[in-house]
């Protein structure tokens, strides 16, 4: 079992009063908590000192959690003292192994021992987890590695780590914010309690070229000069391969030229559009001859691009 | 070692609970969902129905409400006000996003 130092999570003595404790919780619970936190790692975080607080906050705990000495560090290997598990943890008695206990389990269980001793259901953990996934895979579907570490009790009451390694399939069409559900794949329940879910937040991996906003996609249309006031058919890439698109003549940057159907499919059939949104970019080392044909231009033209200056200006 | 694969559901608007499923996967007690529905933070489908049912939506209102009541202790007004802003919060950034997604990056 490896030991967490609950005290120095929190930032508090180990001779802290209770409101010292709940003070300091509250105090990296506004920081740290995942509903209103952009802290980096904030989950992690939040889930530490919620575990230390959960222990700290409760005499019972506290003491137990006293009694397993004070000169080890954190991440440590260690072993509570002899008689330890008699006098807190599952009953039992008798010699237990600790290892593949988590200490947040172990003193989850020490106020659900009469809970899971007697015969209350106790429903499995949910897990929610990020899933980052690239707009390729959004649009195909595909399958994700998942990892858990879930709590089960073995058959003398001790909860212990298990790992639990499987696949998710999602179909195609998830969107940035999608909510997924895997029934049962949470931790295990209790006494007839149901299992916990595990439930995926698909979060989009930045695109080189596209951007999504729902199932809509955006992708920056550069043309040249020319080619905005000829008009000009255009190679546009879409997440699978290209397409041509025609530019009207006359087009002005900014103007968004809507390939429809062409975006992220949609879950239930159907997919959003893209949109090509048109900038006009100039050559940045135009030979000579360029120049002397710009200059031509320059000459020749009558069109104005800062009339509407005068039209406030007078 | 043979993997094996889950098809994951899509957990989104066509799905609807009853007030005792939301109290089940939520963690929130009945008595305490319904005072969420008072302040309106949770609002049925179909406000009218005898026996009232909730879009997912709710479920995810209702686990964060369970999140933040017991991480913070807070109280049902204080609970739907941080609720509410927490809305709004997540409103603008939605915004922000589509106005990023729309908004042309520099090219040279």
């Amino acid at each position: 079992m490896k030991y967490k130092d609950y005290y120095q999570t929190l930032g508090v003595e180990r001779n802290a009063s209770a409101d010292d404790i709940k003070k300091a919780y509250r105090k990296l619970a506004h920081k740290y908590h995942p509903d209103v936190s952009k802290e980096p790692n904030a989950k992690d975080k939040f889930q530490e000192v919620g575990e230390a607080y959960e222990t700290l906050k409760n005499p019972e705990k506290r003491a137990a959690y006293d009694q397993l000495g004070s000169g080890y560090q954190s991440g440590q290997d260690f072993r509570p003292p002899p008689g330890w598990e008699t006098q807190f943890a599952h009953g039992g008695g008798g010699q237990q192994s600790f290892e593949d206990v988590d200490l947040a389990d172990l003193f989850a269980g020490l106020v659900g021992r009469g809970a899971h001793a007697g015969k209350f259901p106790i429903p499995g953990q949910d897990f929610e987890v990020t899933a980052q996934i690239t707009l390729e895979q959004a649009t195909r579907g595909t399958e994700l590695d998942i990892n858990l570490s879930v709590s089960e009790y073995d058959e003398t009451g001790v909860p212990r780590r298990v790992p639990r390694m499987f696949k998710a399939r999602i179909a195609k069409g998830a969107s940035e914010g999608q909510r997924l559900r895997l029934p049962g794949k949470g931790g295990k329940g209790v006494n007839g309690g149901r299992d916990g879910d595990l439930r995926l937040n698909i979060k989009l991996a930045p695109h080189p070229l596209f951007r999504p906003d729902g199932h809509e996609l955006y992708v920056d249309l550069t043309l040249a000069p020319w080619e905005a006031v000829l008009g000009a058919s255009v190679e546009v890439p879409i997440l699978e391969g290209t397409v041509r698109l025609k530019v009207p003549a006359g087009t002005r940057a900014g103007q968004k030229l809507r390939l429809a159907g062409r975006g992220l499919p949609k879950p239930r059939g159907g997919a959003g559009d893209l949109y090509a949104i048109v900038q006009i970019v100039v050559p940045t080392h135009p030979s000579e001859h360029e120049k002397e044909l710009y200059r031509k231009l320059a000459e020749e033209t009558t069109f104005d691009p800062r009339s509407h200056f005068k039209e406030v200006v007078k | 070692m043979n993997i094996e694969i889950y098809q994951a559901e899509w957990f989104d608007e066509h799905q609807q609970f009853s007030l005792a499923e939301l109290a089940d996967l939520s963690g929130m007690p009945e008595a305490d969902l319904r005072q969420l529905i008072e302040y309106a933070a949770i609002v049925p489908v179909d406000p009218d129905k005898v026996e009232a049912m909730f879009g997912a939506e709710c479920l995810v209102t209702a686990r964060k409400a369970q999140r933040l009541r017991s991480d913070f202790d807070l109280d049902a007004s204080s609970l739907v006000l941080a609720l509410s802003l927490l809305e709004r919060i997540s409103e603008l950034e939605k915004r922000l996003q589509a106005l990023g997604a729309q908004f042309p990056k520099i090219h040279r």
